[in-house]
């Protein structure tokens, strides 16, 4: 019997999954079709969605992408019925295809079960070897023991921190006294990364299982997941791989056999992108205003009420149990000499293969952006790559050649932070782009430090105006003045890393920037107020299709004669560029 | 433990919200007060004056500090909200993919901007950081639904179909 899969993450079905895997279900009754339907995860290939895989009894795999309703019937009738693939679908699996490229280059560590098994099934995910490292650890490790393994694998905090994971256990366990926590950070808020939501919506096992190590090394009775209110289908998944593991009694009191208890609880969050900052993430499953205090003391020494406390985000967890399985010489013989393993990267923005790519550290962005992400849409230039989101910055197309390492991309000024990778290509403008990050920082600022309440709103009206082609001579300095104060007066990641994306913009595009202030012009051609709209008057057909789109009346002229627009009335809206089929409005 | 869920629909039907089951429930457990203000909100859509006193009575925290809590957060409400919630995406990838085409559709087909709610009590709009799914950008998220990969054609569309499914469960 045939097995067919599903993706049915939150882009699986936003793509038109879930009609997707209706139209499988009826034609296997319509049609009578023996074959066994499942939901599973996101396997990373976000632009093919949805996604379709049809498993032969000889256990071949293939994979059709872009599987609509409609598409569905074809395959169900000619593969799964009659045992003939319908090649031109096929995106995996069948005749080498350029999707291959995709998955080529990656290394599956976190990744490893999404879009593979059922993320309902704890039994799929034990047959996979789920929940083995758990029983391992119990079995025959001492926690000290556990800890050293995490030590030498080498793995950093893949939130955004980069600090070393097994440090941060042994900080917490040599912490005195008897009631610890441990918290799991879902709180993925960075805009542009996804790759925690994707995990635990394909995978929510391996993170619990990771948590339960870790707990077990700490000596914590008590684990929290702190998620993300976006995320409802990554909460519900959670809620039932809960379930199902209190179920069969690897919860609570002794698991496993074992002397050792453990219970996770859900919080969900409320929408306040600094309490993915640990001291504010505490307060805010307190119950409180989630708002960030000095440290030290460090969580680790005194945190959740109080008490020693481990917070380490989703795709660290997810790490624990494959290092402990395979070792850690596994995962440290992979990457760079300071940075260990892989790393998952939500590849999004003017990419031609946008989705997730988990790849061993070490990889460099052209590999990761041409051969992986497939290039620039449309072919249009690569210009340059925005990584670690509103804390981090933007790298150059002419340093693509850099290697994927917590050291390096420090160096350059953006930080690797949770794994957003968004692609910019000639058309983005970088002054815009730095306005955009700052804009979403001064809105999630709490107002706690007066340079971050304040200082990012005074550098935001700066970029408002030099985007409005009201940008003055000094702008500059002063951007670089108010950057330096933010960075040196704030106390917690939010504030000292919000000037980032301005300081890495005016680091290496600083003609951009002159071309808005001393030049009123925008070189990628994106902020309005800086651009003009004229007609191209050999290319004109006299259509009228540009005057009757035009929304103010800004374009003159009659039919079969050439267009005018008159510059005082035009509110530059692009309708007349948008609209026309002759290229002949120009955009400048 | 499915049986949970079950019941929560019962008791529903019995009257009672489940917000008010929730504060019953209360026995001095740490850290209660955002889930209580998170079931208030699924309750009555938004959190209700008596809300914040009956939760400042029992979980005994003065209405002033909760009032702090509930505007500190962005998920709390203290105004009704529309039948349909939809959210926008600006994150990076929407914002690089033209969310502004998408919003700028939304605000001129409904006539309310960021944080409204239309007259007929339809829609509230929400401009928010980020869905997750940068992949399928420019996204929006309409009650508990995404959408991906949307022009401001589609969005006319999906509009349509909203207002109409709403009105339809009216009549």
């Amino acid at each position: 019997m045939k097995t067919i899969k599903v993706g049915l993450g939150t882009c699986g079905v936003s793509a038109g999954g879930d009609k997707t895997y209706e139209a499988i279900k009826y034609e296997i009754e319509q049609q009578s079709i023996q074959a066994t339907v499942k939901e599973t995860g996101c396997n990373g290939m976000c632009y093919r969605e949805p996604l379709m895989e049809v498993i032969d009894e000889d256990l071949k795999s293939y994979l059709y992408g872009e599987v609509t309703p409609e598409r569905v019937k074809r395959i169900m009738t000619e593969h799964v019925l009659n045992g003939t693939p319908v090649d031109e679908w096929i995106v995996q699996g069948g005749m080498p295809t350029e999707d291959d490229l995709f998955l080529k280059k990656q290394k599956r560590i976190v990744l490893r079960n999404c879009g593979i098994i059922d993320p309902n099934s704890i039994e799929e995910y034990m047959a996979v070897g789920g929940y083995q490292a758990i029983q391992k650890v119990l079995k025959e490790y001492s926690p000290d023991r556990v800890i050293e393994a995490i030590i030498a694998s080498g793995l950093r905090g893949r939130g955004g921190g980069g600090f070393l994971t097994g440090v941060k256990w042994r900080f917490c366990r040599q912490s005195p006294g008897t009631i610890k926590y441990i918290i799991c950070n879902a709180d993925e808020g960075d805009p542009g990364a996804f790759m925690d939501r994707s995990t635990l919506e394909g995978d929510p096992h391996s993170v619990l299982e990771g948590m339960m190590i870790c707990a077990y090394a700490i000596g914590a009775e008590e684990g929290y997941i702190y998620a993300r209110a976006e995320y409802p289908k990554a909460v519900q998944r959670l809620k039932d791989a809960i379930r199902n593991l209190l179920a069969k009694g690897f919860l609570g009191k002794g698991i496993f056999g074992s002397n050792t208890n453990f219970s996770i609880k859900i919080k969900e969050g409320a929408g306040a992108f600094v309490c993915g900052e640990e001291t504010a993430l505490i307060a805010s499953i307190e119950g409180k205003r989630g708002m960030p205090r000095f440290r030290p003391p460090f969580p680790a020494q005194s945190g959740l009420w109080g008490k020693p406390t481990n917070i380490n985000n989703v795709e660290t967890y997810a790490n624990v149990p494959w290092i402990i399985v395979n070792g850690p010489e596994a995962f440290s013989s992979m990457g760079t000499e300071n940075s260990k393993g892989s790393k998952v990267f939500a590849l999004a923005g003017k990419i031609l293969r946008g989705g997730l790519a988990e790849v061993p550290m070490g990889i460099t962005i052209n590999e990761i952006v041409h051969e992986i992400g497939g290039g620039i849409k449309g072919g249009k230039k690569f210009k340059a790559v925005q990584m670690g989101g509103p804390s981090g910055g933007c790298i150059p197309a002419s340093m693509g050649d850099l290697q994927i390492d917590y050291q390096q991309i420090n160096k350059t000024g953006a930080i690797m932070g949770s794994g957003g990778l968004v692609v910019m290509d000639e058309t983005t403008c970088m002054v815009d782009m730095a306005k955009f990050f700052l804009r979403f920082t001064q809105d999630e600022s709490c107002g706690k430090c007066t340079f971050c309440r304040v200082g990012t709103k005074r550098m935001l009206e700066i970029l408002e105006r030099i985007t409005d082609g009201k940008g003055q001579e000094g702008d500059v300095e002063l951007l670089r003045h108010l950057a330096y104060q933010i960075r040196n007066n704030t106390i917690c990641g939010l504030g000292q890393t919000a000037p980032n994306p301005v300081l890495t913009t005016l680091k290496y595009f600083p003609e951009e920037y002159e071309a808005h202030i001393k030049h009123k012009k925008c070189p990628a051609h994106s902020c309005p107020a800086l651009l003009t709209y004229s007609i191209r008057e050999e290319a004109c057909k006299g259509c009228m299709a540009c005057a009757k789109a035009c929304p103010v009346e800004a374009v003159s002229g009659e039919k079969k004669k050439v267009h005018a627009i008159d510059q005082a009335l035009c509110i530059r809206c692009g309708k007349c560029f948008e609209t026309c089929k002759f290229d002949a409005v120009l955009k400048d | 433990m499915l049986q949970v869920e079950e019941s929560k629909e019962e008791r529903m039907k019995s009257g009672f919200s489940s917000f008010k089951v929730e504060l019953w429930k209360y026995q001095g457990e740490r850290g209660a007060l955002i889930p209580l203000l998170q079931s208030a909100q699924e309750s009555y859509g938004y959190i209700p004056e008596s809300a914040i006193d009956h939760i400042s009575e029992v979980v005994a925290i003065p209405a002033a500090e909760i009032y702090g809590v509930i505007t500190f957060y962005a998920q709390f409400r203290l105004k009704p909200m529309g039948k349909n919630i939809i959210k926008i995406c600006d994150g990076t990838a929407c914002h690089v993919n033209a969310s502004s085409a998408i919003i700028k559709t939304i605000e001129n087909e409904l006539r309310i901007t960021n944080d409204e709610t239309t007259d007929d009590g339809l829609f509230t709009l929400q401009k928010v950081a980020c869905l997750g799914c940068c992949s399928l950008s420019p996204v929006v998220m309409i009650n508990e639904e995404t959408h991906g990969r949307l022009t401001p054609k589609k969005v006319q569309q999906l509009l349509k179909e909203y207002r109409e499914r709403t009105q339809g469960e009216a009549e």
